[in-house]
């Protein structure tokens, strides 16, 4: 009886370690979800995350003279960035290959420095691997100083290997308040909006 | 461990007192007291919804202002879910499977008491946010990001810690559930021998470890987006908010058969008792239990269909989801082919897995509906999806509950429950249930997004008729109340065997069930 | 094609009980129980493939409730029923696994097309980007430069009972969506703030809107008239209260439509420079303020404790000038106060601003000019 209950207790305890193993790893599993995300993103150009190349890598690149594909460009500012941002052109037409150069157009509308990031995103998603950057005022955080207006370039190769059926790629950027400039930021507009009640 | 003790135990009974319930590690104490947990949750869960319903009776505003109304139905979800279907669920495990298995108690049986004792603490801290400053989580019970992070209340962080604990005991509960499953069988209880509801819990148990530690982690996710700077869901940092619901459905979905499988389990013990013939296909409904389960992890994105994927992965999504319809109907098949030339009684229990088999079929239809991919562009988010998943956890999983208790209910106190009032409570549930949520079916499919405190004038009459549905069958859980208690009260004493086509190991002790069973272990032939 | 077939069959089941009068009680309420038809080619086409779906369940669970049916009818004890001793059957097990599988494979079929098409972004005439905002939305014609919010107009009175409800009960904005019949257009979708989506039934499909991220739809209408639909995901508070209005109207109507919008927006920019006197500014800035401000800080100006501030005596509304005027156009970071510089122009900043500052119990008695504002910018 006491054997079999040791016996018992033992295979138990075997079953919680092992389960427990396996909560753990199902709780790693979890975040390991995040970089799969991307890696799943990549490949299915799901949410539109475009490339990066380097310029010398795009003009390499053959250009399809037979094919126009029509890039439309979008803008938005989140809500908690107090910017003007607008693309200076809709839309162009391109042939698959070439390097091309558009603006945005950018202010900063408080009366501080703000610093903000742009996120990019391409619709139809398929097109989003196929869409290379050489430049873009997304790679970095971009800062303008007090009422500052700028334009923002933007140098892009549609890859010739865009599946067929694609005709219009469209870019969005939209500009978030940089991230971890938030705190000091919001203290700074909140002084500065204290500092006028006063 | 009790083993080598119980005998000397065996005459003594149940001790008595507060601490008793409190420091118990008996599985049967630590059954009733989840299914009492379950059932006072289920009363504040349905009184949020008759919130809902009374807000929704007519069109305007009437009853609560709009924030309040989202979190009624945040808080509805949340506490029906992981307050009352699922801890009803373990109640049961806790009950039956060392009864069902012929073992004296579950294979851990303080880690049991733990296990329990973590969930009114976080279900009082889950509804205790209701109460501080800025309300409760009104985000829906999916609380996808941005509006539960950067948006939501300060009470969010509460919300969090409570999902937390829910987690570590749901994942304590299924690693006893399994440690018993596998060392605790009577000589003779081979796997396939196992009554069905053991399997479904068996099943079912592995699923809660695979995915509430994904929970865990989506919601530590957002706890540092909340506090500590990090985007995991914040595109301005480089995250994504879609990345959420990914994270979200891989655990929602097979959380959402953590709530059915174990329902088709209790309802494949009713319906061949009631039919006093053996169930059909035993070993065909546990396969179906377990490619269900593994499916459930490969179909979750079929909740994310209008999320902007890519064509490839909606028809993969598709395709995948509507293949749960294979198992589902072998099951339902299963049940028919069970009842068919039986010799059947209709006593309360068998009432419930009827209507069970009857509703769930229906949902499990408008199920299969919204996994075609296109025609969920225009069901999703709508009453229509509220309308179906309602008939499979309410009319379903709760279905079977009600009759799962009036199934064991002799067992557990020795009384015979009423049964001129178990029908009535049957058939004021039944209907109700149905005034309340097939007309919900029309008001989606007309137009109508779920989770909106105020209609426009087109669905105000189904939106009446379905609030009045709701009325009355919010008290037919009250009577039901009142059926359980004049049930422990007294009643017809029960015979061990209760059921005369009963069958399994748990019948042949008395009723009340000793507070001791099967201290020896007997034998299964 | 089978599933033709089979719809075809199921078609003249329909008819038959129609024809036999189980329909007719149907029929008046067909527009509030059934699925949306919707008015786009794609619309009927989700409509079809609903109706053959539901067919098909239909079928199936009148199969299997028949079966349940009888037997709890005539297998009942009462009735004398003895036990049957079967239970297992490989061959019937093969069986109904495998119909059930074939059915799903003759729905996926036109699933299958149907979801293609509705993909089909390609070869549009025209682009429209949709912006939700908590709680409206913003419409930017990609390629007329017209830009506008559509917001709610459903009085206050209306949705708290004092007034009769009308006909269009919150399914009503102030600037519609307008786009011209006989285009393909597309819809690029985006968020401000949490995930929205943009949902009109009667073209077929609804699309989320995500923050920081694009997603596509399309439609291509070929009859004139008015389309309603709502936000459908969870927003916050006012989910419920941003709904969408589409006019689709004939080629020359929009060209109309068109250059009456750009006439706007240059008489806008006209009153800008004039100076406004308090009276004025106060009664636009009154309407300005319950579209833009009211869902949070509430009409009477009080808020919602701990979530909203009130500005019924605020330090901000009461006190000075630039501050008051800094905060409405720039926002606060990390709260729902949203910049409303770059969503409104400079008369109803200055005429809602003005407003907050002498009505809701202010009465600070100072007003700012749309060129102050301008000079703010």
């Amino acid at each position: 009886m006491t054997m079999e209950a040791d016996q018992r207790r033992q295979a138990n305890q075997r079953v919680v370690k092992r389960l427990g193993i396996a909560a753990m790893l199902m709780f790693g599993f979890g975040f390991a979800l995040v970089p799969l995300y991307d890696v799943f993103c990549d490949i299915t150009g799901l949410n539109g995350k475009t490339g990066r190349i380097e310029l010398e890598q795009a003009l390499s690149s053959t250009v399809d003279k037979d094919r126009l594909v029509t890039v439309e460009f979008l803008g938005t500012v989140h809500s908690d960035l107090p910017w003007e941002f607008k693309p200076m052109v809709r839309r162009v037409k391109v042939h698959p290959g070439e390097v091309t150069e558009v603006n945005y157009y950018a202010r900063n509308l408080t009366d501080g420095q703000v610093a903000g990031q742009a996120i990019p995103s391409v619709a139809p998603g398929q097109a989003a691997k196929y869409f290379n950057k050489t430049e873009c005022f997304c790679f970095t955080r971009q800062t303008l100083a007090a009422g500052e207006g700028k334009e923002m370039p933007l140098r892009f190769v549609v890859d010739p290997g865009l599946p067929e059926e694609v005709r219009t790629v469209s870019l969005s950027y939209t500009f978030f308040q940089a991230k971890d400039e938030v705190t000091t930021e919001t203290i700074s507009m909140e002084k500065g909006s204290l500092d006028s009640i006063l | 461990m009790s083993t080598a003790t119980t005998h000397d135990e065996h005459h003594h009974g149940a001790p008595s007192g507060l601490m008793r319930w409190v420091k118990t590690t008996n599985h049967k104490d630590i059954g009733t007291l989840y299914l009492w947990f379950a059932f006072i949750m289920l009363l504040v869960g349905g009184a949020m919804a008759m919130v809902i319903r009374a807000e929704l009776f007519q069109p305007g505003m009437q009853v609560v202002d709009p924030q309040f109304f989202n979190t009624m139905t945040t808080m509805h979800g949340l506490i029906m879910v992981f307050g009352a279907i699922m801890p009803a669920m373990v109640g049961f495990a806790n009950w039956q499977i060392p009864m069902m298995i012929g073992a004296p108690d579950m294979a851990l049986p303080r880690m049991n008491n733990w296990s329990f004792w973590i969930l009114p603490f976080a279900g009082t801290m889950l509804v205790s946010t209701l109460f501080m400053e800025g309300g409760g989580p009104a985000f829906g019970w999916t609380f996808y990001a941005p509006l539960s992070t950067t948006f939501a209340p300060a009470s969010t962080d509460f919300f969090i810690f409570a999902v937390h604990m829910l987690g570590f005991s749901s994942i304590m509960g299924a690693i006893n559930i399994i440690a018993t499953v596998l060392n605790m069988r009577a000589p003779g209880m081979t796997l396939m021998k196992m009554p069905l509801f053991v399997w479904t819990w068996f099943i079912t148990a592995f699923l809660l470890i695979a995915v509430m530690p994904v929970l865990a982690g989506v919601v530590t996710m957002m706890l540092t987006d909340r506090n500590f700077g990090t985007s995991f869901f914040d595109a301005a940092g480089g995250g994504d908010p879609v990345l959420f619901q990914h994270v979200f459905w891989f655990f929602g979905h097979p959380e959402v058969y953590i709530m059915i499988l174990p329902s088709f389990g209790i309802v494949s013990e009713i319906i061949p008792t009631f039919a006093r013939k053996k169930l059909f296909g035993y070993s065909s409904m546990v396969y179906a239990t377990a490619s269900i389960a593994f499916l459930s992890f490969i179909v979750y994105a079929h909740h994310m269909f209008t999320t902007g994927m890519p064509v490839a992965g909606e028809l993969y999504f598709m395709y995948a989801t509507i293949m749960i319809a294979v198992p589902t109907a072998v099951k339902v098949f299963n049940w028919t082919a069970t009842m068919w030339r039986g010799s059947m009684t209709f006593e309360t229990p068998m009432l419930w897995a009827v209507g069970f088999v009857f509703l769930f079929t229906i949902g499990g239809f408008t199920g299969l509906m919204m996994g075609v991919a296109p025609t969920d562009m225009q069901y999703h988010d709508t009453y229509f999806i509220v309308a179906h998943f309602h008939y499979v956890l309410a009319a379903g999983a709760l279905f079977a509950i009600l009759g799962g208790v009036y199934y064991w209910i002799p067992k557990w106190t020795g009384n015979m429950y009423n049964e001129r009032l178990g029908k009535i409570h049957f058939w004021w549930s039944a209907i109700s249930i149905n005034v309340l949520f097939f007309p919900q079916h029309f008001i989606g499919l007309a137009g109508m997004p779920r989770r909106i405190p105020d209609y426009s004038l087109q669905f105000a009459d189904w939106n009446m008729i379905s609030s009045l549905g709701g009325f009355a069958f919010g008290l037919a859980q009250i009577f039901f109340l009142f059926i359980v208690i004049k049930t422990i009260k007294g009643g017809e004493k029960a015979s061990g065997q209760v059921w005369e086509g009963a069958e399994g190991l748990e019948w042949t002790v008395a009723s009340p069930a000793p507070y001791h069973t099967f201290a020896t272990a007997p034998e299964v032939k | 094609m089978f599933a033709n077939t089979l719809r075809r069959a199921l078609c003249s089941l329909w008819g038959a009980l129609v024809l036999l009068g189980a329909g007719n009680a149907f029929a008046g309420y067909s527009d509030t129980i059934n699925l949306v038809k919707g008015v786009t080619d794609i619309s009927h086409k989700v409509y079809d493939l609903h109706m053959l779906v539901f067919w098909i369940c239909v079928v199936v669970c009148v199969g299997v409730f028949a079966v349940l049916i009888y037997s709890i009818i005539y297998h009942r004890k009462s009735k004398g029923a003895k036990p049957a001793t079967f239970h297992e059957s490989t061959t019937v097990e093969i069986i109904w696994t495998t119909i059930p599988f074939l059915v799903l494979v003759v729905m996926a079929v036109p699933a299958t097309t149907t979801l293609l098409a509705l993909e089909d972004t390609r070869d549009a005439d025209m682009s429209i980007q949709v912006t939700g905002y908590q709680w409206k939305w913003k419409y930017d014609y990609l390629d007329e430069d017209i830009s506008f919010f559509s917001v709610l107009t459903t009085p206050r009175e209306q949705i708290e009972g004092s007034e009769p409800k009308s006909e269009n009960y919150l399914v009503e904005v102030d600037n519609p969506i307008v786009v011209p019949i006989n285009k393909k257009i597309r819809f690029l979708i985006t968020s401000n703030d949490v995930i929205h989506s943009w949902w009109v039934p009667a073209l077929g499909w609804k699309q989320d809107a995500v923050p920081g991220f694009i997603n596509d739809g399309w439609t291509e209408l070929s009859e004139p008239g008015t389309y309603r639909g709502k936000c459908a995901e969870l927003c916050g508070k006012d989910h419920g209260f941003m709904p969408i209005v589409l006019i689709a109207k004939t080629e020359e109507d929009y060209a109309a439509w068109v250059a009456e919008q750009k006439g706007a927006a240059e008489a806008d920019a006209a009153a800008a420079t004039q100076t406004w006197s308090m009276d004025d500014l106060i009664a636009r800035g009154e309407s300005v303020y319950n579209t833009n401000c009211a869902a949070c800080h509430q009409a009477n100006g009080a808020g919602i404790p701990g979530v909203f501030p009130a500005i019924t005596g605020s330090a901000i509304a009461t006190g000075d000038m630039a501050g008051h005027v800094d905060i409405v156009m720039n926002g606060k970071a990390g709260t729902a106060m949203q910049a409303f510089g770059a969503q409104l122009n400079d008369v109803d900043l200055a005429a809602v601003i003005t407003f907050q500052r002498n009505a809701l119990g202010n009465s600070a008695g100072d007003m700012v000019q749309p060129s102050d504002i301008a000079a703010a910018r």
